[in-house]
């Protein structure tokens, strides 16, 4: 059984068909690259698998559940989501590093949030550092450690290396690379850059709202 | 009694009308028509409502006292739902906000012996409440707006991560809040140094000693603090869940 399984999802805004007749089945610990022509519907895609948008038709499970079946609150907190130039939140990197905490409850992990930022390249003084202090790619770094901060089991990436420059690319690249092999997370990435899209394990093409290759394993 | 408005007084000031219409017309402001349906109109609401005012206070019947202040709540509430652009439920939100802030203001004036509950002083001190709450309630509505709207990005995000509705709006409703209290506090500081406020001002206009009227001023700025920040809490807390759907998704209401 599929962890993610997509079966004729299609989505509708007004008059414009987005999506249309999407099957996709997406293994536990697989890494899968989406890619295609801006517009075709990638994001909404991935959108549609973080709970952030509803499908208009079709059946999308998740462990073999319909995905409606589950609290969306609980389950966004399984299936995390990032995005491109994300917003960092508050004034420090704490204030986003606690986040995941805070909304759960919990007490915050300095100790986690040192040693994750210490394994980005950053140091443990740049908790408290303002976030109007950091450049695009630690700005990026800190929001990709925010989502894995509590582990999800599936991490969805909307083109989060685009615009950072060759360096912090391969770093976020690397960063990931440990998330899926090391912390055994789903990755379900967007990318238009072509060294991704040529390194990838499962490349699926998404254009007109449709898949073109890669859907079915 | 100072006061000395008489029907001819009346319509020589109305020539301080004339010189806004003159302005507007020389100016080509095309403001002309709704300048006079305003006159128009607060003349005649005016002389209704103080007919009306005079028969109450006559009559001085709970009943009718009171059905008199759910009308200024429910007009108070229409007007606020006005500038909700599309927020779900807007109206019930208002008349929730509107009356809970009204009564818990005038309960605590009437707890206290600063009122008591007469139409003479009830309705005046019910359409100060409502108006203020109405107002701030208002901007709180547009505020909530133009701020999930502007904010779409990192309430996704905070949605993204998992947080609850409550957690993902908190910024954006703690804003709200100060907003729409914002003006009352303002016009508290202000209060003696920039202008004379309209209660004190028709007391001292009426002949009653400044030092008398500022106590009644200084209750009215309680009051107003009372009523605008309970008005903005309710009205932010019951309408944020507005710009959410059922599968907690925020979906921005269309105007």
């Amino acid at each position: 059984m599929s962890l993610i399984s997509l079966k004729g999802v299609s989505y509708r805004s007004g008059d414009e068909q987005i999506l249309n007749g999407i099957d996709l089945d997406i293994e536990a610990q697989e890494w899968v690259t989406i890619a295609g022509p801006s517009g075709g519907g990638k994001s909404t895609l991935v959108r549609i698998i973080a709970s952030l948008l509803s499908k208009t038709a079709g059946k999308l499970t998740f462990d073999g559940q319909p995905i409606e079946s589950y609290d969306p609150i609980a389950y966004r907190r399984r299936v995390s989501y990032s995005v491109q130039q994300p917003t960092l939140f508050g004034q420090t990197v704490r204030d986003n590093l606690s986040f995941p905490y805070q909304i759960r409850q919990l007490p915050f992990d300095q100790q986690r949030a040192i040693d994750a930022l210490e394994y980005v390249g950053l140091a443990a003084s740049d908790l408290d550092k303002p976030v109007i202090d950091l450049s695009g790619g630690q700005r990026q770094r800190v929001a990709l450690l925010r989502n894995v901060m509590i582990y999800p089991e599936v991490l969805i990436l909307d083109e989060v290396t685009a615009g950072l420059d060759a360096e912090n690319k391969s770093f976020v690249w690397q960063m990931i690379r440990h998330f899926n092999q090391e912390d055994k997370l789903t990755i379900i990435a967007i990318t238009h850059d072509q060294s991704e899209i040529d390194d990838a394990q499962r490349l699926v093409m998404v254009e007109n709202g449709r898949i073109v290759a890669g859907g079915a394993q | 009694m100072n006061l000395a408005v008489n029907n001819q007084s009346l319509m020589l000031a109305l020539g301080l009308v004339v010189i806004a219409l003159i302005i507007g017309w020389k100016e080509k402001l095309g403001i002309d028509r709704d300048m006079i349906i305003g006159v128009v109109r607060a003349i005649v609401q005016l002389f209704i409502v103080g007919y009306l005012l005079k028969y109450v206070f006559k009559v001085d019947n709970v009943w009718l006292t009171s059905t008199l202040i759910l009308i200024i709540i429910f007009n108070a509430s229409y007007n606020a739902k006005q500038r909700s652009n599309g927020i779900p439920h807007a109206l019930p939100i208002s008349i929730g906000a509107i009356l809970a802030s009204t009564a818990v203001t005038l309960g605590v004036l009437m707890w206290s012996g600063a009122i008591k509950f007469i139409p003479s002083q009830m309705i005046p001190i019910s359409g100060m409440i409502a108006s203020n709450s109405m107002v701030a309630i208002g901007l709180c509505y547009r505020n909530l707006n133009s701020q999930f709207r502007l904010e779409r990005q990192a309430v996704t995000e905070k949605l993204a991560l998992g947080a609850d509705l409550k957690d993902a709006s908190r910024d954006i409703v703690r804003d709200s809040i100060k907003t729409g209290m914002q003006p009352t506090i303002d016009s508290a500081k202000t209060m003696g140094i920039v202008s004379l406020p309209g209660m004190m001002s028709g007391l001292i206009f009426a002949g009653v000693d400044p030092v008398h009227a500022i106590k009644y001023q200084i209750m009215v700025v309680f009051m107003l603090m009372s009523a605008t920040s309970i008005g903005s809490v309710l009205a932010c807390y019951l309408a944020y869940r507005g710009f959410y759907n059922k599968r907690k998704q925020l979906v921005i209401p269309s105007n």
